[in-house]
């Protein structure tokens, strides 16, 4: 089957350092800056807040607004982002879309209510009033609004993306497939324009209690990964317009970076089956691509495990050469950012190549806090190859 | 002379070898299928949990083995998991494709997305402990290092625990197109084999939130059938009467692999994909544009895919939910598409309900089945015929009927349309 070049033609970029390629190139330049961290509003965890958003500008309608949660309208709104980088506006009603997400928010105030008055009752007594009280308390705006599958859905109503919509489940590595099987799409002539990507709140209790139990999460101050002590979540919306070179240069349309390989694993992390064998293998193909000095953009998420295990990697790719170049470790930046994360640092690469004096390409690696494992390879687009 | 083994747009040819069912019906592809052929309905009083101030207190349930013995509930997404394991395990009996305990491709899971469950919830307010109100931010703390509990709530436990249990490769993918999700399986499986990524790939669409808060949710939508007195006669789709779905649970799990790949192990092909369309809606949240135009485009695309004329298809697998909604605006597509001689149609959900991630994987197996035997399974309880549907609904009663092709059609919240162009097995 036909196979084609596949670029990045715009992104959507939201995190605590702003929105926009300026935002975060800024930060790219001044690593040794202290990011943008919220450690009261949900101690003992410090979290990457969201910016300010002018909600307005991608979600026009306000009755929109009213039927999303925050984690579907950062998503929404970095999808606008997108679409608005790749001047692909009039290119929606075939643009094809697919959405890394984890679940919406839920009622929380209602569950705290209903978890005071039921939680110490004997099960046969708390049963029947649970339903009462949910049956009394839940809103049906809520439902939708916890949909995994309703991002997609409202990127479909506010954007007009309707040529197709997929919606994957599954954290870290539900960010990187998107990406993987956007791209084979396009790649293998399945429709010339994509749209992938996803979004994470950081600031939720409902997402920290489940990250709460993984013992994961830092506790106290900020610190850097490289002091340990555990992960910090950030708020990201990242979206991509991909778009099939063909495509791109019949509309005129700029390419930011050329994805030039992607690859996703899932090691069961015991035994010899490790995170860093499994991204071994994943680069097999990629190693012989490599130039001295390619960048690497790093998905380490802080969480202990997982991070040594991408360090090691990473370690060992520099060892076997070409000599690696600079290693940016982007959830110092802007927290991890689980479903968002491979997108955004995906969206971070392409913007590191497109600087001036940039490297000659980029790597960039993903590990899942417990599973998933991915690399992809940007390259420049060089004007006229075709 | 054997039949070609790529499609007309140069393609491996798509085959079905194994398939797996849990229903309503039965655990199992023979219970289901004998179950659905004899009209029989799988809708019944809900008794696993509490049904007090439900406004539905019936559903098309599966009893687990064991299910009532363990005095708790399993939470959802362990009933998720159990349906697909067990859809799986005859699937793959049946393909003979396991090898050296692995098979020998990706696993593509549509499931619902996972939920705390209440009894965590419950759990976690009980160790943040304290008189008087709980909050979450005590729960947060209180759960630190539950490594166990943690697994369970990520969304790609149940993929990943079931690829480590049947040795799938690589990365398990998991997602959620809404009621299309079990549909969006199958097209996953059959785009990795079309492009050559895989040989063979593992596709399921499970089912199991039937529980007080998914029933209060969709009543609040006012999607559900609130006949509770006649469970049986409750799901209508079609039928002039009909209120709404029904609430179901299950899963389905297919084999698929090259044509060519079947033949050289000498599997049985139990029939082929030929196509498949998919076409998002940007009307409404919850209703599709009452121009029909995203169903319309999905069904044609499917058709289109499978290089086929609308004239070609011999019987349509309906997505017929029994809401007012979904049935009038189907009827709309299927009259669109297929001009005034459309094929007969008939909705499986009118026996199992409304199977949601599920769906559309078991209504493709029904399909398969239904090529397989030529048998038109019914749409039942069509009792007062909907002037405004003039469609071959197949009513009350299974009929023979040769079929060589087959449209399943899905349709789901939020816009997203996917439909299964099926055909028989060739040279059969």
């Amino acid at each position: 089957m036909a196979t084609e070049p596949v670029w990045i033609t715009g992104i959507g970029l939201v995190s605590c350092l702003g929105e926009g390629a300026d935002a975060h190139l800024a930060a790219l330049e001044a690593s040794d800056a202290r990011p943008v961290v919220d450690e009261e509003g949900f101690a003992p965890f410090p979290v990457h807040p969201l910016p300010p958003l002018d909600l307005d500008r991608q979600i026009p309608k306000r009755g929109d607004q009213r039927q999303m949660e925050p984690w579907q309208r950062l998503g929404t709104y970095a999808a606008g982002l997108a679409i608005d980088s790749a001047g692909a506006r009039g290119l929606v009603a075939d643009m094809h879309l697919v959405v890394a997400a984890g679940g919406g928010e839920r009622d929380t105030a209602l569950d705290e209510a209903v978890l005071s008055e039921l939680a110490t009752m004997p099960p046969e007594r708390a049963a029947p009033l649970l339903n009462e009280r949910l049956a009394g308390g839940l809103r049906p705006t809520l439902f939708l609004a916890q949909l995994s599958n309703l991002m997609a859905g409202n990127v479909s109503i506010v954007h007009g993306v309707t040529g197709s919509s997929r919606t994957f489940m599954g954290e870290e590595a539900a960010g990187a497939d998107a990406v993987r099987i956007a791209s084979a799409r396009l790649a293998e002539g399945r429709g010339g324009i994509a749209l992938v990507g996803g979004a994470y709140v950081a600031g939720r209790w409902d997402m920290l209690l489940i990250y709460g139990l993984s013992g994961l999460l830092r506790r106290g101050a900020w610190a850097p990964m490289a002091e340990g002590g555990g992960m910090v979540l950030g708020s990201v919306g990242a979206f991509l317009v991909l778009e099939t070179r063909s495509h791109a240069e019949a509309r005129g349309a700029r390419g930011l970076a050329e994805l030039a390989a992607v690859a996703t694993g899932s090691a069961r992390r015991t035994g010899e089956d490790t995170a860093r064998a499994s991204a071994a293998a994943l680069a097999g193909n990629m190693r012989a691509l490599l130039r001295p000095g390619y960048a690497v953009v790093s998905g380490a998420s802080g969480a202990v495990g997982p991070t040594e295990e991408e360090a090691g990697f990473l370690a060992d790719l520099r060892d076997a050469g070409p000599a690696q170049g600079p290693v940016l470790r982007t959830a110092d930046a802007v927290g991890h950012s689980v479903e968002a994360s491979f997108p955004a640092n995906l969206a971070l690469a392409a913007l590191a190549l497109g600087r001036p004096d940039p490297p000659p390409q980029a790597l960039v690696a993903g590990f899942g806090v417990w599973r998933g494992e991915a690399l992809a390879l940007l390259e420049p687009v060089r004007e006229g190859r075709a | 002379m054997t039949a070609p083994s790529r499609d007309h747009l140069g393609r491996p040819l798509v085959a079905v070898t194994g398939v797996g069912l849990v229903t309503p019906l039965g655990i199992g592809v023979a219970e289901s299928w004998g179950g659905l052929l004899a009209g029989r309905s799988g809708i019944r009083r809900i008794t696993r949990f509490p049904v007090d101030h439900l406004k539905t207190t019936i559903a098309g349930g599966v009893d687990l083995p064991g299910d009532d013995a363990t005095g708790e509930a399993a939470p959802a997404s362990v009933r998720v998991e159990r349906f697909a394991a067990l859809a799986i395990e005859e699937a793959l009996a049946g393909a003979g494709a396991v090898v050296d305990g692995r098979f020998p491709g990706p696993l593509f899971l549509g499931m619902p997305p996972v939920e705390v469950a209440w009894s965590l919830r419950m759990d976690l307010a009980r160790r943040a402990g304290g008189e008087g109100a709980v909050r979450y931010p005590a729960m947060a703390v209180a759960g630190n290092g539950s490594r166990q509990a943690f697994e369970a709530c990520l969304f790609g436990g149940v993929g990943e625990r079931l690829a480590a249990r049947f040795g799938t490769r690589g990365a398990p993918v998991s997602l959620s197109t809404a009621c299309a999700t079990g549909a969006s399986a199958i097209q996953m499986g059959v785009e990795a084999v079309q492009r050559g990524e895989a040989r063979s790939a593992l596709c399921v669409g499970a089912e199991g939130t039937v529980e007080a808060e998914s029933l209060i949710r969709f009543s609040l939508l006012s999607a559900l059938s609130t006949r509770n007195e006649d469970p049986a006669r409750a799901s209508r789709p079609f039928e002039k009467t009909r209120d709404g779905f029904v609430m179901a649970e299950g899963a389905a799990a297919l084999v698929l692999e090259s044509l060519d790949e079947a033949r050289a192990r000498g599997a049985t092909v139990l029939g082929l994909v030929l196509g498949c369309g998919e076409r998002a809606d940007s009307f409404h949240r919850t209703r599709s544009n009452p121009d029909g135009g995203a169903i319309v485009g999905a069904m044609r695309s499917a058709i289109a895919d499978a290089g086929l004329a609308p004239d070609r298809i011999d019987y349509v697998n309906a997505h017929g939910t029994g809401t007012p909604e979904n049935d009038k605006m189907e009827t709309l597509g299927m009259r669109a598409v297929f001009g005034d001689a459309p094929p007969p149609i008939s909705s499986n959900k009118s026996m199992i309900g409304h199977t949601l991630s599920a769906a559309g994987a078991i209504e493709a197996v029904f399909s398969l089945l239904t090529m397989r035997d030529g048998r038109l399974p019914p749409t039942i309880n069509h009792e007062t015929p909907d002037p405004a549907i003039n469609l071959d609904v197949v009513p009350n009663e299974a009929r023979d009927s040769k079929v060589e092709r087959v449209l399943s059609n899905s349709f789901g919240f939020g816009g997203q349309n996917v439909c299964l162009v099926l055909g028989a097995a060739p040279g059969g």
